[in-house]
C-alpha cells in the first residue's frame, strides 16, 4: 500500500521486526520525530527512550537504550543495541524495584 | 602376540573411547545449529551499519578532518592483534589454524620494525601464542563458561581496545578469526577494524532529495565507528562459535569414524588368535590320545 513505509527494527542479536506501518514516532538526540510515508531522507542518532510504532490503530512501544535511525523515502531503519518490548520493560522494571 | 585378555581389553577400550566422540559430535552438531542461527541473526545489523557507514564516509571529502577511526593515525608503527579462538580443544585444526595467521603476521610485522600487541579473546589462542611471544601478549580475555556470546562480550572487547586506541596504544588493528563457510570449511580470517575498512556502497534512492543529518555528519559518524567496532567484533566472535562446532563436528566424525575401523581390526586379531589357540588345545588333545 502506497501510505504506508516499511519499518524495520534491528538489534545487533536479531531482526526485531520487520513491517508495513503507518507511522513510527522516534526519540532523536535532538527532538522526538514522527515519520510517515514519504518522509524526507534524515539520518539521526536516537536517545534513550521510547519508540512507537502506529499500524492500523494499534500502537505498539519499543524501549530502546540509544542507537541509530536512517529514514529513507523507501522506509526507516532502526539500529539499537537493546531493544525491549513494553512487557520486558515492565518485566525488568518490576523485578528491579523489587 | 597380545594375550586373549589383552585383546579384549583394549577393544573394550576403544568402544568407550568411541561412544565419547560419538556423543561429542552429536552435541557440537546441535549447537552448531544454534551458533549458525545467532551468526546470521546478526547479519542484518552489520549489514545496515556497514551501508549507512559507506554513505557516510562517501560524504567526506576532507581526509584532514575525518575521525581517527576511519583515516588512521597517520603512523602504521604499532599493530594490535586480536586473536579469537575457542575456549576449549578438540575440534580439529580450528584453534591452531588461527593461531598460526596471527603468528605468521606477527613474525612478519616485527620482522618489519613495527611494534606488536596481541589480544587473545579464548584461552586456547593464548595457549598456543605464548609459547612464541611473552611481552607481546595482553592478559587474555576469556569467556569461559559462558553459555551465549553476545553483544555485551562484545562491547566488553570493544571498549578496551577503543580506550588503548584512544590513550595511543596502537594505530592499526587487525581482527583474527574463523570464517564460517560450512560445516567442513572454516577459513582462517585477518581482518582490518582500525582504520575502519569501508566498502563504497551505492546509496539509497532519494529521489532527488538530500539528507538531513542530526545531528552533524561528523558526529554521527563519531558515535558510529565505536559501535561499529562492537558489531566487528560480535560478528567474529559469533562466525567464531559457528565454525569452532562446525570444526569439531567433523573432527569428531573422524576420530569416531578410526575408532570403528581400530575396533574392527582388533577384533579381528582377537577372533583370528582365539581359534588359533583352540586348534592349538585340540592338537594337544588328540596328539596326546594318540600317544596312548
Amino acid at each position: 500500500m502506497a501510505n504506508k513505509l516499511q519499518f524495520d527494527l534491528v538489534s545487533p542479536e536479531s531482526l526485531v521486526l520487520s513491517a508495513q506501518v503507518d507511522s513510527v514516532s522516534v526519540p532523536g538526540l535532538e527532538g522526538d520525530f514522527g515519520v510517515l510515508p514519504n518522509h524526507s531522507p534524515v539520518m539521526s542518532i536516537i536517545r534513550p527512550g521510547v519508540l512507537v510504532v502506529e499500524n492500523d490503530g494499534v500502537v505498539s512501544q519499543y524501549h530502546l537504550d540509544g542507537g541509530f535511525v536512517d529514514v529513507t523515502p523507501e522506509g526507516v531503519t532502526v539500529l539499537a543495541e537493546t531493544i525491549l518490548t513494553e512487557a520486558q520493560a515492565a518485566e525488568r522494571g518490576t523485578s528491579e524495584d523489587a | 602376540m597380545a594375550s586373549l585378555k589383552e585383546l579384549r581389553n583394549r577393544i573394550a577400550s576403544v568402544q568407550a573411547t568411541q561412544k565419547i566422540t560419538r556423543a561429542m559430535q552429536m552435541v557440537a552438531a546441535s549447537k552448531l545449529r544454534r551458533a549458525q542461527e545467532a551468526a546470521e541473526a546478526a547479519r542484518p545489523y552489520a549489514d545496515r551499519m556497514g551501508a549507512v557507514l559507506g554513505n557516510l564516509a562517501a560524504g567526506i571529502t576532507d581526509p584532514q578532518g575525518a575521525p581517527k577511526l576511519l583515516a588512521g593515525t597517520g603512523s602504521e608503527q604499532s599493530h594490535l592483534l586480536i586473536v579469537a579462538t575457542a575456549e576449549r580443544g578438540l575440534c580439529g585444526g580450528f584453534n591452531s589454524s588461527i593461531a598460526r595467521l596471527a603468528r605468521a603476521d606477527a613474525y612478519r610485522l616485527m620482522a618489519e620494525g613495527k611494534d606488536v600487541k596481541i589480544l587473545c579473546v579464548g584461552r586456547k589462542g593464548y595457549d598456543v601464542l605464548k609459547r612464541n611471544f611473552t611481552k607481546e601478549l595482553l592478559p587474555m580475555i576469556s569467556y569461559q563458561g559462558m553459555k551465549k556470546i553476545g553483544y555485551e562480550q562484545a562491547q566488553e572487547v570493544a571498549t578496551q581496545v577503543l580506550g588503548d586506541f584512544e590513550n595511543g596504544g596502537f594505530d592499526i588493528c587487525k581482527l583474527y578469526y574463523s570464517r564460517f563457510q560450512n560445516v567442513l570449511t572454516q577459513v582462517p580470517t585477518a581482518l582490518q577494524i582500525i582504520p575502519a575498512h569501508i566498502e563504497a556502497v551505492e546509496g539509497p534512492d532519494l529521489a532527488g532529495a538530500a539528507y538531513d543529518y542530526e545531528p552533524e555528519e561528523a558526529e554521527i559518524l563519531d558515535a558510529l565507528l565505536p559501535r561499529n567496532i562492537a558489531i566487528q567484533i560480535l560478528r567474529a566472535l559469533l562466525e567464531n562459535a559457528a565454525s569452532e562446532q562446525g570444526a569439531r563436528m567433523s573432527a569428531m566424525d573422524n576420530a569416531t569414524r578410526n575408532a570403528g575401523e581400530m575396533i574392527d581390526a582388533l577384533s579381528i586379531t582377537y577372533n583370528r588368535s582365539r581359534q588359533a589357540q583352540i586348534t592349538k588345545e585340540l592338537i594337544e588333545i588328540i596328539s596326546g590320545a594318540e600317544a596312548l
